[in-house]
């Protein structure tokens, strides 16, 4: 990463000869590198497929096909879906519980998704895991966590394995802007840039860890500067553009490959919804979330652009739209329609 | 065809609500993502937000009704170039959700249809072939002994923990590791049990083989997130997808003179959860064969030792790959009195009173536990049906202990084999003091398990 020229979020420029490698470069505006026509369409299918998708999953929890905890990833899309975009096969993915999108994007099947939040044998996890908890080797997607923070260290284990089989993969490891303060975060942070691990630490800032505001929750609200003590650099990005979010994905995966360590990836985003189904979300204005939805919406982002650039017409752009509508129906359907898990699953995947 | 849109529930555990307020009238247009009314739940006022596009084409519930059940039909949706006149072809309502049809449907009770638990089968111990060389080792050097052939054997294994390379162990279990195997395999850790635990856990997941130490279990309290939620539950979780071979090893309970914190067992806590195995041998020879069974079990395994019992020397068989099952008792003396089932440390005071007693002439059964999940408990049964009698002895608080738990299920599968009521020796229920003569106060001794044993055959 370029680390000179940037000034730090303070403002005050980082000393010549500092040791430190942190940095705070923003990927918004006039740094902001264009996509091509195929790259912004398939973001905008991707992004769409998540949208819809919790949407639905919205809609099934009211109907009381979903139960338990259900958190939903909308006005996040661009985050995951610009990582992906720039990951390679191998990488391995890690969140926490609003995990929807992130098993989406790494190609998990959304019937597989969605009748696991319903609770049926088809879920990815035989239903026995829940909304939060879902894996696949096959997508090299780990999880789906309900301990905020706990996924941190994990990942960072994942990455611990990549350097011990000494393979080029990268661990991408996601955590809000809550989890970035607890203390196992830090531990692991040290250890990563102690052993120097190929893993990406995406703060996804979505600005309120559950009701609490970063105002109200941090002492240092530039989670980008959050491994300054460690050496670990660390970038803040527009998450509600998924050019930026690729952008900084392939500077950062190059970073890891390259075996400088770990490094961080602020993702300044906003989800439109409550913490999960059952918050009224009265900690934040009305306006607030619509000016937002009206002026960052990731998904309008791309769509406004395929139609000013002439790459998609409103027709092309509708046909894709009734196709993800598709996909996601067929995936409600197969997940009211599936059974539940036969009782004797009750006492199996305990120990093997 | 014209869409319903329906009572949402907005919290786990609501039922019904107040339709509050109309947001949009009969004739708006709504998009996916627009607010359509506001409902007040058991917990808060939510907005409804529209999943669908369309028209309001009717608003069949009131503003202020209250009491309106989930899933009832509050208003009809139509579609683009729909009319009004199509309500009456409304969809359907979905059906209920199937997840609730099973209680209400099955007329039996609820615990008839509650599938058995699995019984379990462990193999014996394997032959030692006769004429096999028994070589006097401590306890120290057979769990080392046991981490270099497991790491000659498997390249995925690999111990971290805090100084257990470049120091050698903070208890000299690594000795030698490093020089052996290299920096990469014996890895240093800074003093960070969460965070490196959470390493181990993830390493696992992806397939590697961790050797996780705790320079000592009163360490691992900080660590013991991960050590259930990630280690324990991930199987269970991924619907056995994916879980986690990592053992978790290090001294356990009480040593000598330190107080309170350095100072307590953890067996029945780590006990109680299912998806871990639970090893806390005695001998050396045991933890050698257990410690090579826990590094190539695919579970996640809570390997509990003894500081105490480090330095103590026992016969182990000179073989090139002497491996245990996890899950088998072991008879440690056979008798036909009364039985005293113990494990780990606890064995210390189980022994002594063994041989004390049989100089007053009561023949004990002692049987070392070895595992405590899985329990073994069928050996236990086997004994208590030809005694009659049992004690317990550990060092672990005396509130739900593993012993009381033994007691529970010998009452429960053997109680009309039982001539005396079951007696359970566990240490005191206070804070380890620091005091020497407190110390040896808090802690079980000899005299206790030879008294109960006389207790129970009521001599």
């Amino acid at each position: 990463m370029a680390q000179t020229k940037s000034a730090s979020a303070s403002g005050r420029k980082p000393a010549a000869k500092s040791a430190s490698k942190t940095v705070s470069k923003e990927f918004t505006g006039k740094n902001t590198p264009e996509f091509g026509k195929d790259d912004d369409l398939h973001a905008y299918r991707e992004m769409l497929l998540i949208r819809r998708f919790e949407e639905k999953a919205g809609q099934l929890y009211g109907m009381g096909f979903i139960g338990g905890f259900c958190h939903l990833y909308i006005g996040q899309e661009a985050v995951v879906v610009g990582m992906q975009m720039a990951q390679q096969e191998g990488d391995q993915v890690i969140t926490a519980y609003r995990d929807h999108g992130h098993m989406l994007a790494c190609g998990m099947s959304p019937r597989g998704v969605m009748a696991e939040l319903t609770g049926r044998r088809g879920g990815l996890s035989k239903g026995k895991g829940g909304s939060m908890h879902m894996f696949s080797k096959e997508k090299h997607f780990y999880g789906g966590h309900g301990i905020v923070g706990a996924q941190v260290s994990l990942g960072t284990g994942l990455a611990f394995a990549n350097a011990y089989r000494n393979n080029d993969s990268v661990s991408v490891a996601y955590f809000g802007d809550g989890a970035a303060n607890q203390g196992q975060v830090y531990e692991s942070f040290n250890m990563a840039a102690l052993w120097k691990l190929p893993i990406i630490y995406i703060v996804e800032n979505n600005r309120y860890a559950m009701g609490t505001s970063t105002a109200r929750a941090t002492a240092q609200s530039n989670y980008s500067m959050r491994g300054v003590g460690f050496g670990i650099p660390g970038v803040q990005v527009d998450g509600m553009d998924v050019r930026a979010v690729k952008a900084a994905a392939d500077e950062a995966l190059a970073h890891c490959r390259a075996g400088k360590g770990p490094i961080i990836l602020e993702m300044l985003t906003y989800r439109y919804r409550g913490h999960s189904m059952s918050d009224p979300a009265k900690y934040r204005s009305k306006e607030e979330v619509q000016k937002m939805r009206s002026e960052q919406d990731p998904i309008e982002q791309v769509r406004n652009r395929l139609l000013e650039k002439g790459w998609a017409s409103e027709d092309e752009l509708k046909a894709i739209d009734k196709d993800i509508r598709d996909i996601v129906t067929d995936s409600a359907d197969f997940a009211q329609n599936d059974p539940e898990p036969d009782a004797s699953e009750l006492y199996t995947d305990i120990l093997l | 065809m014209p869409i319903d849109i329906l009572m949402p529930a907005l919290s786990p555990t609501m039922e019904e609500g107040t339709l509050s307020k109309w947001v949009k009238k009969e004739g708006d247009t709504v998009k996916s993502g627009d607010v359509i009314a506001e409902i007040e739940t058991d917990k808060a006022t939510m907005e409804v937000e529209a999943v669908d596009e369309g028209v309001i084409g009717k608003l069949l519930v009131e503003a202020g009704t209250e009491n309106v059940k989930v899933n009832t039909k509050i208003a009809i949706l139509l579609a683009e170039g729909e009319s009004a006149d199509a309500i009456g072809s409304a969809a359907p309502a979905a059906e209920a959700p199937k997840a609730e049809a099973p209680a209400a449907e099955d007329a039996k009770p609820e615990s008839a249809s509650v599938p058995a638990q699995p019984k379990v089968e462990v193999a014996a111990d394997p032959d030692i072939p006769a004429g096999t060389e028994m070589v006097s080792t401590t306890v120290r050097e057979a769990l080392r002994d046991a981490m270099a052939e497991e790491m000659r054997r498997d390249g995925d294994v690999f111990v971290m923990g805090e100084e257990v390379a470049e120091y050698q162990g903070a208890y000299k279990i690594t000795q030698g590791l490093l020089q052996e195997f290299g920096a990469k395999r014996v890895v240093d850790t800074p003093i960070t049990e969460h965070g490196f635990a959470g390493i181990g856990v993830g390493a696992a997941m992806s397939g590697l083989k961790p050797i996780v130490e705790f320079m000592t279990f009163n360490f691992a309290m900080q660590a013991i997130d991960q050590i259930i939620n990630s280690a324990a539950k991930t199987l269970y979780m991924s619907g056995g997808q994916m879980g986690a071979p990592i053992v978790f090893r290090g001294p356990n309970g009480a040593a000598a003179r330190v107080g309170a914190q350095h100072s307590q067992d953890f067996s029945s806590w780590y006990s109680q959860i299912p998806g871990l195995k639970v090893v806390m041998p005695y001998t050396a020879a045991d933890a050698k064969g257990l410690l090579k069974a826990a590094i190539r079990d695919p579970n996640p395994v809570v390997f509990l030792e003894n500081e105490i019992l480090y330095g103590q020397h026992f016969d182990v068989p000179k073989l090139d790959d002497f491996v245990l099952p996890i899950g088998k008792a072991r008879i440690h003396r056979k008798g036909k009195d009364a039985t005293i089932v113990s494990f780990g440390i606890g064995m210390t005071y189980a022994v002594k009173a063994v041989a004390e007693l049989e100089k007053e002439g009561i023949d004990v059964e002692l049987i070392d536990l070895r595992t405590i999940r899985p329990m073994d408990l069928p050996t236990v049964i086997e004994s208590v049906k030809k005694t009659g009698r049992l004690v317990t002895v550990e060092e672990g608080y005396p509130q739900n202990s593993v012993g009381t738990e033994i007691a529970t299920r010998v009452m429960q599968q053997a109680f009309d084999y039982l001539d005396a009521p079951v007696l359970t020796i566990a240490g005191k229920d206070v804070p380890m003091p620091y005091a020497a003569n407190l110390e040896k106060l808090a802690l079980p001794t000899v005299g206790e398990v030879v008294e109960a044993v006389k207790t129970v055959c009521y001599k």
